[in-house]
């Protein structure tokens, strides 16, 4: 019989800025879930202060010891020295692997001889680049968001890749990093002093055209897609094209619920989503269209 | 200091190189370059008349080949480098890891510079394409404050290359999907951002609406001028602010003109005018008021002072006739 792999949910970083006590309480409840792989950590922003990189090797353990893989992401737009500094500290943490989200994070773990997983926001658009990754410690790659399943049988039906396939299955897009913050900008402030506004913006900043149609989110020096990928229905394909995580991008307490009942198939619960959903981008269409 | 402008067709790369530009970049005419639009970029034959024509004149000619190879399509970037490995090119300006493999072992005496679409802003970025690839430069994204470009080329390893002028790209370059998310076409891999048959203009009373794939990116007066329709350059409202507005950035063009000192104290190698889908006569203006300006600056650099003169030159043809110093003022961030 042949060894069938199936595949798994896993959980991505938290993409806003939410209170320290929030974030306690959320990987509380994902370390009581069945939800194997979870990433931890800041990506989008080094103001960002509401824990600290001791807090997060806590949560980290505290997952650990409840049975998880636990994968430390790094910041996706590495800037000043210091976002260099701090990456190598977490590059160095001594236990958990990296996502590096940057190719300066990449560098930092092959200078270390260390794995890594590479995030979405690294540019791997053919099979030559991950090789290459690959030799360099690349464990897994998460496929960058704009590419399709097409994109991914092309790029297994050429060789039976060596290393993990996850996808973003769930969550708002990652569409873009700027220098620029756009929640400060919107509220009248400027990034240096921006009094972490973000935080009281949850799940972003909704941007909607004026004809009201919502097409993007604000977060802070990242913009997101209004709508929510949702590749739910495409389960059961994803598992037999050989993909090996299914990534819900956290957007509140519920999702990890989702994350949980992913594979319950219908006897799950239904996820009340009041999000405009969309999943263009994985039948090779504009992203925000929904199939 | 090199003065590197944009060539959309010979007639720009004549232009440029007769108005005092030191190089040139250019692409080929097909989708290995993120400016791939109807009427633009050079055939091979093309090429080769260019390269001729910038070698007579003494100056220097870049290939830009900085989209991504597509599954099963690699050839059509492999081949692209050997063209220009055979043309006499002086360098390419290559993205994709695996091309740059590609180039690197193929032609290991091909200079190598890393395009904008690589994304590198940091240290460990550099560091790895010059250990793997011996990079010879890198295209600073316009995600970088003056102080953060300072910083960076204390301990940059390669040289550094940065835009100086022209429209303004507000993301990182190169992990932009915000074209794709509303068109489907991606800049990485389709060749452009906001492909002009996507962009559809339609008058309402005294509105002008601008679509793109239908998604009204902006309402406009009639007689407003307009930059070229992005997404990140459009009005929108937001639950708490009603009023439409430029949310993410106004069309408007990156001028540094007045940042030219600092630029040459942090031993920027080349300064980058955008611009390739531009006309000869944007590229004679610009190519003509920078080089000026850089003239001006090494004549006498303690006394340098952009002149109110270049500036209104450069207005003229900038996005929404305004100019701006974009991340490098750390204000604008």
């Amino acid at each position: 019989m042949i060894e069938k792999k199936t595949m798994k949910a896993s959980l991505g970083p938290i993409q806003y800025c939410w209170p320290k006590e929030k974030i306690n309480e959320f990987y509380t409840q994902v370390a009581a879930s069945n939800i194997p792989l979870v990433y931890l950590g800041e990506t989008i922003c080094s103001r960002r202060r509401e824990l600290k990189f001791a807090d997060y090797m806590d949560l980290a353990h505290m997952l650990k010891a409840s049975g998880k893989e636990v994968v430390i992401s790094t910041l996706a737009l590495l800037e000043a020295p210091s976002e260099f500094t701090e990456l190598k500290k977490q590059v160095e943490n001594g236990e958990f692997t990296i996502e590096a989200n940057d190719i300066g994070a990449v560098q930092a773990a092959k200078e270390k001889h260390l794995p890594f997983i590479c995030g979405p926001t690294i540019n791997n658009y053919n099979l030559a680049s991950l090789k290459l990754l690959h030799q360099w410690g690349m464990q897994r790659f998460v496929m960058p968001v704009e590419l399709s399943k097409h994109w991914l049988n092309h790029v297994i039906a050429e060789e039976k890749p060596t290393f993990e396939i996850e996808v973003l299955g769930h969550g708002f897009l990652p569409l873009a990093l700027s220098a620029r913050c756009f929640t400060a900008r919107q509220q009248g402030l400027v990034k240096d002093k921006c009094q972490t506004i973000c935080i009281e913006n949850p799940k972003g900043i909704l941007v909607q055209t004026q004809e009201s149609q919502s097409l993007l989110r604000l977060n802070g020096i990242q913009t997101q897609s209004a709508a929510c990928i949702d590749l739910t229905s495409e389960i059961a394909s994803m598992d037999k094209m050989g993909i090996d995580y299914f990534r819900v991008s956290p957007s509140g307490i519920k999702c990890i619920e989702k994350a949980d009942n992913l594979f319950d198939g219908a006897s799950s619960v239904q996820y009340q989503n009041a999000d405009l959903s969309c999943n263009g981008y994985w039948h090779q269409e504009a992203g925000f269209n929904h199939l | 200091m090199e003065l590197l402008c944009p060539a959309g067709n010979l007639a720009s790369l004549k232009t440029a190189l007769n108005a005092g530009a030191d190089a040139v970049y250019l692409g080929l005419k097909n989708d290995t370059n993120a400016r791939s639009f109807a009427g633009l970029n050079f055939t091979p034959k093309k090429l080769q008349e260019a390269a001729q024509y910038t070698k007579q004149q003494g100056k220097k000619i870049f290939l830009t080949i900085n989209t991504f190879p597509k599954p099963g399509e690699e050839k059509r970037w492999y081949e692209a480098v050997d063209i220009a490995a055979n043309t006499g090119i002086d360098a390419l300006i290559v993205a994709d890891l695996s091309l740059l493999d590609y180039a690197h072992s193929h032609y290991p005496h091909l200079p190598l510079h890393l395009s904008v679409q690589a994304s590198a802003t940091n240290l460990g970025a550099l560091t790895l394409y010059k250990k793997e690839f011996n990079i010879e430069r890198a295209v600073l994204p316009r995600v970088l404050s003056m102080k953060q470009v300072r910083d960076l080329s204390k301990v940059t390893p390669v040289d550094l290359e940065v835009f100086a002028f022209g429209s303004l790209c507000i993301m990182a370059e190169g992990r932009c999907h915000l074209s794709s998310y509303v068109t489907g076409q991606s800049p990485n891999t389709g060749g452009s951002c906001s492909p002009a048959k996507h962009v559809r203009w339609q008058e309402e009373g005294h509105d002008r609406l601008t679509r793109l794939n239908e998604v009204l990116i902006d309402k406009s007066g009639i007689n407003e001028q307009m930059g070229y329709p992005v997404v990140c350059k459009g009005r929108y409202i937001t639950e708490q602010n009603s009023v439409p507005s430029h949310l993410l950035e106004s069309p408007t063009s990156l001028n540094t003109l007045s940042l030219l000192p600092e630029l040459a104290k942090a031993n920027v190698v080349s300064l980058k005018i955008e611009g390739r889908q531009r006309s000869p006569a944007y590229v004679e203006q610009v190519t003509t008021v920078w080089r000026r300006a850089i003239d001006t600056y090494l004549h006498d650099p303690e006394n340098y002072q952009t002149q109110s003169e270049w500036d209104r030159a450069l207005a003229k043809v900038s996005e929404g006739q305004t100019t701006t110093l974009g991340a490098y003022e750390r204000t604008w961030q």
